[in-house]
């Protein structure tokens, strides 16, 4: 043990939470329509599925892209070579321009603010190891996205201290649960160095509000500290409203060019919108030329590959492609979003609105035994081996509230999605009339009860479930 | 001007060295807080963002990675800049692309996204497993094997796939040690580590200084005085790391040298970490040894000690792909796979990557007439080096791997200091137009020695080169021996003197040699 450091004896990894352990077993047993119809079916997994034929037509369009040639000519010698941290500049320049077009180019992204990095994981951890001394803390509304306990904590030894939100108000971030974390971060002796929050949200599937997004960028201003804004799901937005970064606000609250500006970080990944997390695509968008500078040497250790970083620029390059991307991706989203909530209303089941992302946060609350984290966690293991869904609960996504779940809707076919809420259908129902059964022997037996003698007492077994007779 | 001076002792440069990189790691520099105005704005900026961005610990403000710089303003061109500056710092493997090529025009599916003539571009885009992609890492295990002659077994369950050695290093580092913790690395080295190793970790570097006087081999008393000088420091050894085949030096580690290091490890019970990036370019008549055969041959596989050897492996000399950011770490503890496996997700590689490799490297008939060409056209340009070396009087480390030569410049020093090594690296940099690596940014202990890389430009470039090396030094000799001859006539005219006469000369006449 002592041979080996502690982030490798510890597990702080993060990775004996549930939301991975739920993958695991659906490794075991993993549904396929043909091969295995009896399987889990994997709805804790949020990839984008959607639109792949849209790229695999442009692919077969463009091959030069793929190919490592140009116009014709092998340039592989060229890619092979190039291990620029600065990165290619054709794809910042794509990527840029990407990032507005997604933002209605309402807003501008300068190509030499961009860090690349491999993955929005590997952009996450290099900002906190620019923005953070081990010990010090960045505040997360919850809840959030299971990942980053490893990826802002683990090597870098910054820490977590959660904004608690609530269903009351459909989980929208407020200025005293903002201020109560600050405190809360002060009694633990924790220097806060930032915010951190996920806009579109994971788990939420909801935007940001303009109120939050200015309510954060004046606690940020007050308190002199950092906010990242992870917008991995900006490309997903298919509600009617524009997707609204903070980059608008800052533009809109006349802040460009500020000291705040400067404290300003955006996180994008090419992961969600275009569904392409095996390419390992990420980038952090600074004012803070020190901050780009850093996290450009760091980039070095997660660089993204020559081959990948060349294809890419060509797709993203072609407007033509980019914008009915877009558009197409937006519309699917919303038709399969709108299949899964009312396969779930059938079930009786609800969500929170959502207006983008790749998942629906998911109202079971109604389904648990008692309003406890034990009372989840025994359903979600209920619905992992006996629905054989494999959905993410919200303790591990650290909700406050017990009976939320996370549920994914754009990595599987129409057909394996209406099988899904079939199956859910089914176990709700025969839980409500398990539910009911036992409801009608609890009153029975106090009416009962109220009957009795004073001498007599009576001694009922609550195994025995018999179908309601009356 | 010239003056002959007699070798002064050395300084203790290295100390020094360490005490800097030191203080950078642990603090804001005392350089960059020197520098600038500390007003109250600066002072509460420089608090809003880590230690790691304030100070200078990712160590590229060395002159390794200036050098690099200022070839970017003035790169060669064999017909747009003639006269520009020649790259000989940067370690690349240009010298086979041609082969790769060919396999790659005739087996095109690889680069497509294409698995016989059907798109597999879905599968690949969801591909994100930090567990690396089967058959890539069957094909890998298979490479390295073959590399070292099919006599030791790499199990692809234990390799680790990493965005290239820069990040599977630093990955070992947060593995295996803590903040503060040291690591023994024998000088010169590889000017990245102090970053690579350093840097995010906290972990440090204490050098186990070689020196020429045996071919910079590793001593064992090198060992025990580097281990002592961590002690000393107040740090935990918790390993030594060896590149091997050696950058700078060009060299493979000796049978003598890796046993050192076996016993030593044992002794101390500390780790092993071999980084192999070069294994695949040795071209000198001896095969490449890699720790893996010592432990093979000492019978200390499945063995506790054999848990504490890793190797560290990359795609980017041997095949020439830096761009694609290949690298991995082989350990044979499990512990160390699954964290490391897990710290992965920081640097996965590209699956698009994963695939065209996979196809590549398992192509048998491929990887045998490459490796076999590669080490062909490796000893023909380094014989090509070395001899146009030779013609302007400098000799080098006498190397059988590598993409560079280890040279000897000691005797152009004006003095044997490192000032004046980093006058001469200057002089050639500017005045002869060629970017080679000081000894110093590698940590040497002795003055003089240069990196010099052979294998990332034309033979025609490395010929311009080699003519305006010697240009340089014949001047420089002319010079010498100006001021030399000058030196003795009036050492020998002072000799002739009346006791009462004084002499004034100025030093700065220089009169050709009129005898």
């Amino acid at each position: 043990m002592k041979q080996l450091s502690t982030k490798v004896t510890s597990n702080a990894h993060g990775q004996d939470s549930s939301y991975f352990l739920g993958w695991e077993e659906y490794e075991k047993n993993p549904y396929d329509e043909i091969k295995n119809p009896n399987g889990i079916i994997q709805m804790g997994l949020a990839e984008n599925q959607l639109c792949f034929d849209l790229i695999e037509t442009w692919l077969a369009k463009n091959p030069d892209a793929a190919g490592l040639k140009k116009d014709g000519q092998s340039i592989f010698k060229e890619l092979a070579l190039f291990q620029d941290y600065h990165g290619l500049p054709e794809f910042k320049k794509a990527l840029a321009e990407f990032m507005e077009e997604i933002r209605g180019n309402r807003v501008t992204f300068d190509p030499s603010k961009i860090v690349l990095a491999a993955g929005s994981t590997s952009a996450n951890e290099t900002l906190m190891f620019c923005l953070a001394e081990p010990g010090d803390a960045f505040l997360l509304p919850t809840p959030y996205y299971p990942g980053f306990d490893r990826d802002l904590k683990w090597r870098t030894g910054a820490e977590i201290v959660p904004i608690h939100c609530s269903s009351s108000n459909g989980f929208q971030i407020t200025e005293s649960a903002l201020q109560q974390a600050y405190q809360q971060a002060q009694k633990l002796d924790l220097k806060v160095k930032g915010v951190l929050v996920t806009n579109p949200s994971n788990p939420l599937g909801t935007m940001l509000t303009r109120r939050e997004l200015n309510l954060l960028v004046e606690f940020i201003t007050s308190k002199n500290i950092h906010l990242i804004s992870d917008e991995i799901y900006s490309g997903t937005v298919f509600g009617f409203e524009q997707f609204v970064s903070v980059m608008d606000v800052l533009k809109d609250k006349k802040l460009e060019n500020s000291e705040v500006s400067k404290r300003v970080h955006v996180v994008y990944s090419l992961s969600k919108d275009l569904g392409l997390p095996g390419f390992r695509v990420g980038a952090i968008y600074s004012n803070d030329e020190m901050v780009v500078s850093a996290a450009t040497k760091m980039s070095s250790f997660g660089l993204v590959s020559s081959q990948t970083q060349y294809l890419l620029s060509a797709l993203l390059s072609d407007k033509k492609f980019t914008s009915t991307y877009l558009d197409e991706n937006q519309k699917r989203l919303k038709i399969r979003q709108r299949q899964l909530v009312s396969g779930l209303e059938a079930a009786g089941v609800t969500c929170l609105k959502s207006n983008a992302g790749l998942f629906c946060w998911v109202d079971m609350r109604h389904l648990l035994d008692t309003n406890t984290f034990e009372a989840e966690l025994e359903l979600w293991k209920k619905i992992v081996y006996e629905v054989k869904l494999n959905i993410s609960p919200g303790s591990s996504c650290h909700c406050t509230e017990p009976g939320w779940f996370r549920v994914c809707f754009a990595n599987m076919s129409e057909e394996t999605l209406d099988l899904a809420m079939g199956r859910l259908k089914e176990y709700v129902e025969s839980t409500d009339s398990r539910r009911s059964i036992s409801k009608s022997s609890h009153e029975r037996i106090k009416s009962l009860r109220k009957r009795t003698v004073s001498n007599w007492v009576f001694r009922v077994s609550w195994t025995d479930r018999v179908p309601d007779e009356r």
